[in-house]
């Protein structure tokens, strides 16, 4: 342990139990130089919690991951207003590489595990920025296999050739094995069953409870997300228009409507539809 | 006419046994030097997706590093160890110099860089060690020089050059090499996984960075055996060059992505080629051996376009 963790560790039970993990300050994202994608978001995760970041398709929910993990610059995208903070420190000029060495990883839409690796291979890709020792890692890795024991079973087959389910998990067990403080996880529901959906949630709720590991996960699937955050935001058009507990919004009559799928009372024409009067968010 | 083309060239092989076994000892070191090329082509492919056409160039330059070193007085095995050196310093440049900057974009755009760098080094070790011929320090390197003659049957004869034994010694424990290296440790695991998808590699915390370095002094280091190898059949030369382009055929038979496929492509083209001079060439008039590969890829093309081995997507259905 480095004296700055200790420090870290020192601040953490020092301060009030609501420390912020991770902090997003006004961020402004432009893709190619032209094309404005968020405008001024700003969000709080709290260490420990899990956190919802909810919209629909296009409202910026995978930039907003991609910005905090770095990952935007692949893609010609620029972080161009604002900051980011994780662990209390500005991380927006760092490399990806350097983040997930830091604590912060990001689980990508769509899986993206290493087809022709083997589930094996692609967890232990995970470690790569570690350097603690190969049996430190085979520990980490029993820990994966204990939480996804279907994993272990698939252990030596390529990843190509697994189940959508298997390979959202082998996504997320990878990340884990780089011992992060923070996943941020995007759309895990894509594609899966439902009951699968529950399941994968559950190991989320898991690994958050014993493991400590925090969690922004961004999602389509505002039922279940609401059902397992304790927190949640909602995007729309680059904005967060809404926020607030996730028992709070599971009651709020708007989200039911627009997120949730249930009205109100009974059908309602379009016409009617109005748009979503935005709350103003102010800077801090 | 089918008489020569189809029954013939047998009758030819099957009257000289000892001979055909020549043929094919030929053809297989040729085919050895053909795949270990395309081994470099194959590794930055893999890792980058970059055409490298410069590879040729580096086989060339490599060697008359290595040559032109021990003519001012190094002694060989310092300059061998200097050329490797230099070979890493090349690929940190090119990292930092031509991917990085250019990182995203298209395809096309590398290419060309490629190519630019190509002209660069022709220029460069021209400049730095002379355009002249010179000769591979073959022996300095303890390399053997010698030949073996093989008393096949009662009056045949096989003869075996000890450096082409090399060469088929040096080439195997460098694949073999490249093969545990890219399945045991953990940079090979890195480097198969930024191939796969280097988006997720990136996520993960894979530096993109550092497995082009890597990459570039892996095919660096190719170049260079393939360079001594070369060297000591002919000149160190930019004539060399030539043979880059002999890689092309073998890549596309055993498929870009691949490094089983570039060395059984290389030994088809290899055997093919030698066969083909000796007993179809006369057909023609000789002289099919400078083309014969590209024909064969040409047809292959037409029936298998991901080339023998070239890596099957795997989508699920």
């Amino acid at each position: 342990m480095t004296s700055q963790t200790i420090q870290a560790h020192r601040e953490a039970h020092a301060e009030a139990p609501a420390e912020t993990i991770l902090a997003l300050n006004n961020i402004e994202v432009i893709y190619d130089r032209v094309i404005l994608v968020l405008k001024g978001v700003s969000l709080t995760v709290p260490k420990g919690g899990i956190v919802a970041l909810l919209g629909a398709n296009g409202a910026g929910k995978t930039t907003t991951l991609k910005a905090i993990s770095n990952l935007l610059r692949a893609e010609r995208g620029d972080v161009t207003k604002g900051n980011i903070r994780f662990h209390g420190k500005e991380v927006q000029a760092l490399s990806p590489n350097e983040l997930v060495r830091r604590g912060c990883i990001q689980v990508m839409e769509g899986r993206h595990c290493f087809g022709h690796l083997t589930i094996e291979e692609n967890l232990l890709t995970g470690a790569y920025t570690r350097k603690d020792g190969a049996g430190a890692i085979r520990t980490n890795l029993e820990m994966v296999y204990s939480y996804f024991p279907r994993l272990r079973e698939r252990r030596s087959s390529q990843a190509g050739y697994t189940s959508g389910g298997e390979q959202q998990m082998c996504a997320i067990g990878r990340a884990l094995m780089s011992k992060p403080d923070m996943i941020l996880l995007d759309e895990p529901s894509m594609g899966l069953a439902p009951q699968l959906v529950e399941e994968i949630f559950e190991i989320v709720k898991e690994l958050n409870s014993q493991q400590g590991v925090s969690f922004l996960l961004a999602e389509q699937n505002t039922n279940v997300a609401l059902k397992y955050a304790t927190y949640g935001y909602i995007l729309e058009a680059g904005r967060i228009v809404l926020d607030g507990a996730a028992s709070a919004l599971r009651e709020n009559e708007d989200v039911k409507e627009f997120y949730l799928g249930v009205a109100g009372e009974g059908r309602r024409s379009f016409k009617s539809v109005k748009h979503y009067k935005r709350r103003k968010r102010w800077l801090a | 006419m089918l008489y020569d083309i189809f029954v013939d060239p047998f009758v030819q092989m099957a009257a000289q046994p000892d001979f055909l076994l020549q043929v094919l000892w030929e053809g297989f070191v040729a085919g050895i030097l053909y795949a270990l090329i395309a081994l470099g082509f194959v590794l930055i492919f893999k890792a980058s997706g970059v055409f490298n056409f410069a590879q040729g160039i580096m086989v060339v330059f490599a060697a008359l590093t290595l040559v032109g070193l021990h003519e001012h007085g190094v002694p060989a095995y310092l300059a061998l160890i200097l050329a490797i050196a230099v070979m890493g310093l090349l690929a940190y440049t090119v990292e930092r110099v031509v991917m990085r900057p250019l990182v995203n974009q298209p395809e096309i755009i590398l290419l060309m860089a490629t190519i630019g760098m190509t002209y660069f080094l022709v220029g460069f070790g021209e400049f730095v060690f002379g355009g002249e011929p010179k000769s591979m320090i073959t022996e300095e390197l303890g390399l053997p020089t010698g030949s073996t003659a093989f008393q096949i049957g009662e009056r045949g004869l096989l003869i075996l050059q000890h450096i082409d034994i090399a060469a088929a010694v040096i080439a195997i424990i460098m694949v073999a090499g490249l093969g545990i290296f890219f399945n045991k440790t953990r940079i090979g695991r890195a480097l198969r996984a930024v191939a796969d998808d280097h988006q997720a590699a990136l996520s993960v915390g894979i530096s993109l960075n550092q497995i082009w370095a890597i990459v570039w002094f892996a095919a660096g280091i190719v170049a260079l055996a393939t360079g001594i190898m070369w060297g000591a059949r002919s000149d160190v030369s930019f004539a060399l060059e030539i043979i880059a382009f002999k890689a092309l055929p073998v890549l596309i038979l055993g498929g870009f992505t691949s490094i089983p496929g570039a060395i059984v492509g290389g030994l088809v083209i290899g055997f093919g080629e030698k066969i083909g001079e000796i007993y179809w060439g006369p057909l023609v008039g000789g002289g099919i051996e400078s083309w014969l590969a590209y024909i064969i890829a040409l047809i292959f093309l037409l029936f298998r376009p991901q080339g023998m081995f070239g890596e099957r997507i795997i989508e699920r259905v």
